[in-house]
């Protein structure tokens, strides 16, 4: 995958493979291009080329205009890929529960009692069955991000997504977040996460993929690349951060 | 669920049936617009009875009555041809434009018949001769004569006889008005020192207020003629004139300017009639009668609660025009932001051209463009009609404006979470950042409406009798602006008061799933 923003290449052909039920952490210096990576997993932000492939299906990229066709393999690939942003992005206007059941109204046209009860599980499963009638403003920093994953989980994806999902919380509440990724990646979700929690990285993750300059430096199991990695450029990163 | 999706969805229903109830309104107004031109039709003419004393003007006694000397002689007209005639209302400078678009084929409103007038219009041979007078204060400064006005302020009306006639004396300050209420407002306050004005208007305005006095000899001729557009109806024209010769030779006109007190040696002289039939100057006495008789505060207040009715007309007629108007503006205005922000570049820039031509012209000329000026295009729109287009598209352009600050003001980070949710452009617009935009210019639109409100008294330079319409006809017959101002500027508090309200209470529910729990 390769993207540039008008002269700087942010991307310069990055390639990953995520198996199923797998938790990749994506780590690195801020402005190395993971968040713009991630990004591109799911064309918010479109890439220049490359290609994508998940779920039986494939948008490739070789430049040119975004089409609508290019648009409409988009829609087709995020029904099966979850988001979740640093900065939450609920919906300020809707109560926790209509945040997570807007989505699966509008887009799927489900709108019944049964996708009523079923985004009240979810909600169960994050911890934030009581607050549902609540409007996410009034609620904390680790509350808004959990009703965030329950929004993105009410669309039944196959991969979630997060762009640094704990960057805004403080450490306890940080770990109400991380605690409901780790169930997900127990009940076999595939997840893909750019954060900057090195414990979280080591602990959960099956994989930690290191990026630095719009590249991918080195790969592996935390095992492996925490504790001895290849590259001097990895060594130096993890010597600041462990 | 109080808010949230169900509320938001109901409001999307609520504006679709709202559209609805306008498009009837619409229709029903427009389609009683007037047509000209049908044979079968009464034949129909115009006047300014706003404030037109003694010509075409609401009997002081009872506002819904017309009368005049030249409303008596168009019945009489009427009576002669042997057709049905209908009265038409507009403002003095919407009458010829109103002519040469078709809406009535003929004006009567004291128009002199000069050759610089004859350019623009035909008329018929003259129903009226009269001469300009000299008016001025009782305890003024006295003048007879044209030559004693020099170095002196006189007022005129604008663009008539006696404006041309001061023109000729180089030394005269002239001051020129719309209004002929206001020519006499200004001699009675001081503000000038003489007026030269046509002999009915002196006698009416001048001879009956007791601060004033009309002076001198008559000066020049004034011969007033019934307007056709230019170069049409000649047919019509011959009959007109034929039946005035009749009423000439019948005495019946004679009858009528004597019963008005106005039968001049001008008009002897152009009429051969020198005969002085027993008539009692009947209408000019109830006129002095009901002008004097209004001065008691019982009376005073008898008169005012006799103009609610026609102010509850002209309210309701202000209101429709302004919610037609803003449902279009805010239509109208959403799609130009959305266009601007999100739509193909070339849409945006025509959007954008769209917003900076509207702003940047008067809305006035706007209204008169469409109401005027589109008819040469084969684009003929009724007064309302064209009224709620003015106004509404005028306002698209302000409301544009305010969405687009409401728009940008959204954070960017709602979009791509809705489209991370795999909404789509329009889902995401529609669901996720309207609505929130909504709230934040909830308050910009109550004061755009409250505007347009107030603006909405531009439609009647396009012959609709709104608010200001109604006030300046009533204010100017009774002399009495103050009175009827403060009930007028009362009924436009009422009609905004209850949208202030409604926006205030509308913005504290949108506003509590902010503020709430926090």
């Amino acid at each position: 995958m390769h993207k540039s923003f008008g002269e700087g290449a942010i991307l310069s052909g990055v390639s990953l493979e995520v198996r199923k039920g797998e938790l990749i952490s994506v780590i690195g210096p801020s402005g190395c291009g993971k968040s713009t990576f991630l990004r591109c997993l799911n064309f918010l932000e479109i890439p220049d080329s490359g290609t994508v492939t998940a779920m039986g299906v494939t948008i490739e990229r070789q430049g040119g205009p975004w089409r609508r066709a290019d648009e409409h393999m988009a829609h087709k690939l995020r029904t099966h890929v979850g988001m979740v942003f640093q900065s939450f992005n609920l919906f300020p206007h809707l109560t926790v529960l209509d945040n997570v059941l807007l989505a699966p109204r509008v887009v799927k046209g489900e709108g019944g009692v049964e996708e009523r009860d079923e985004a009240m599980a979810l909600l169960e499963k994050v911890g934030l069955g009581k607050v549902a009638q609540r409007y996410p403003l009034s609620l904390s920093g680790g509350q808004q991000q959990r009703a965030a994953i329950a929004r993105a989980l009410a669309m039944r994806p196959e991969i979630m997504l997060y762009d640094e999902p704990t960057s805004a919380l403080d450490p306890l509440v940080a770990e109400e977040v991380l605690g409901v990724m780790r169930t997900l990646d127990n009940e076999g979700m595939t997840q893909i996460v750019v954060t900057h929690d090195m414990r979280f990285a080591q602990v959960a993750s099956d994989i930690i993929v290191y990026m630095d300059g719009g590249h991918i430096i080195e790969a592996g199991p935390p095992e492996t690349l925490c504790v001895n990695p290849v590259d001097e450029r990895t060594r130096r990163f993890l010597r600041t951060v462990l | 669920m109080k808010h949230g999706l169900r509320h938001f969805l109901s409001r999307f229903v609520m504006v679709r049936s709202g559209l609805l109830a306008v498009l009837a309104l619409v229709a029903a107004f427009g389609l009683s617009a007037p047509k000209a031109g049908f044979a079968a039709e009464p034949l129909r003419w115009a006047a300014d009875a706003s404030a037109d004393v003694p010509y075409t003007f609401h009997d002081l006694k009872d506002q819904s009555r017309l009368t005049g000397y030249e409303y008596e002689l168009m019945q009489e007209l009427g009576r002669h041809m042997g057709r049905d005639l209908a009265f038409v209302q507009n403002d003095w400078d919407g009458l010829i434009p109103g002519l040469q678009r078709g809406l009535y084929a003929m004006v009567i409103c004291g128009i002199e018949i000069t050759p610089e007038h004859a350019e623009g219009i035909d008329f018929s041979t003259p129903y009226y001769v009269t001469s300009e007078r000299i008016v001025v204060r009782r305890n003024g400064p006295q003048f007879s004569r044209l030559e004693d006005l020099d170095g002196h302020v006189v007022g005129t009306i604008k663009a008539t006889q006696a404006e041309r006639i001061l023109a000729g004396h180089p030394k005269v300050h002239v001051r020129t008005y719309d209004e002929e209420t206001n020519v006499f407002m200004d001699l009675v306050n001081g503000r000038t020192e003489a007026i030269l004005i046509d002999g009915p208007i002196a006698q009416y305005y001048g001879a009956t207020n007791p601060a004033l006095q009309i002076t001198g000899e008559p000066i020049g001729r004034v011969a007033y003629g019934i307007a056709f557009a230019k170069g049409q109806n000649a047919a019509l024209r011959e009959q007109v004139n034929t039946a005035l010769a009749a009423m000439l030779k019948d005495g019946s006109l004679h009858t009528i300017l004597a019963r008005w007190n106005l039968w001049t040696p001008e008009m002897a002289q152009f009429a051969q009639d020198f005969s002085t039939p027993d008539i009692a100057p009947t209408e000019w006495q109830s006129y002095v009668a009901a002008q004097q008789g209004g001065a008691g505060w019982t009376e005073r207040l008898r008169r005012y609660v006799g103009f609610l009715p026609l102010l509850a007309k002209g309210a309701v007629l202000t209101l429709a025009v302004s919610l037609c108007a803003m449902v279009l503006a805010v239509a109208l205005g959403l799609s130009l932001a959305l266009l601007r922000l999100y739509g193909a570049p070339w849409m945006a820039s025509l959007a954008g051209l769209y917003v900076e031509i509207v702003r940047g012209t008067p809305l006035l000329i706007q209204i008169l463009f469409i109401f005027y000026g589109l008819p040469q295009f084969g684009i003929n729109l009724g007064p309302f009609l064209a009224g709620v287009m003015g106004l509404g598209l005028n306002y698209a352009a302000y409301e544009a404006e305010n969405y687009r600050a409401g728009l940008q003001s959204v954070a960017r980070g709602q979009m791509e979470a809705a489209l991370a949710l795999n909404m789509t452009h329009i889902q995401a617009l529609r669901f996720v950042v309207v609505p929130q935009a909504f709230r934040l210019v909830m308050p910009v639109m109550t004061n755009d409406f409250i505007s347009l409100l107030k603006d909405s008294s531009l439609v009647s330079v396009i012959t609709l009798t709104e608010l200001t319409q109604t006030y300046i006809r009533l204010s100017s017959t009774y002399f009495d602006y103050f009175g009827t101002g403060l009930m007028v500027g009362g009924a436009y508090l009422l009609l905004g008061l209850p949208f202030v309200r409604l926006a205030r209470m509308a913005e504290k529910k949108l506003a509590q799933p902010h503020t709430r729990h926090r």
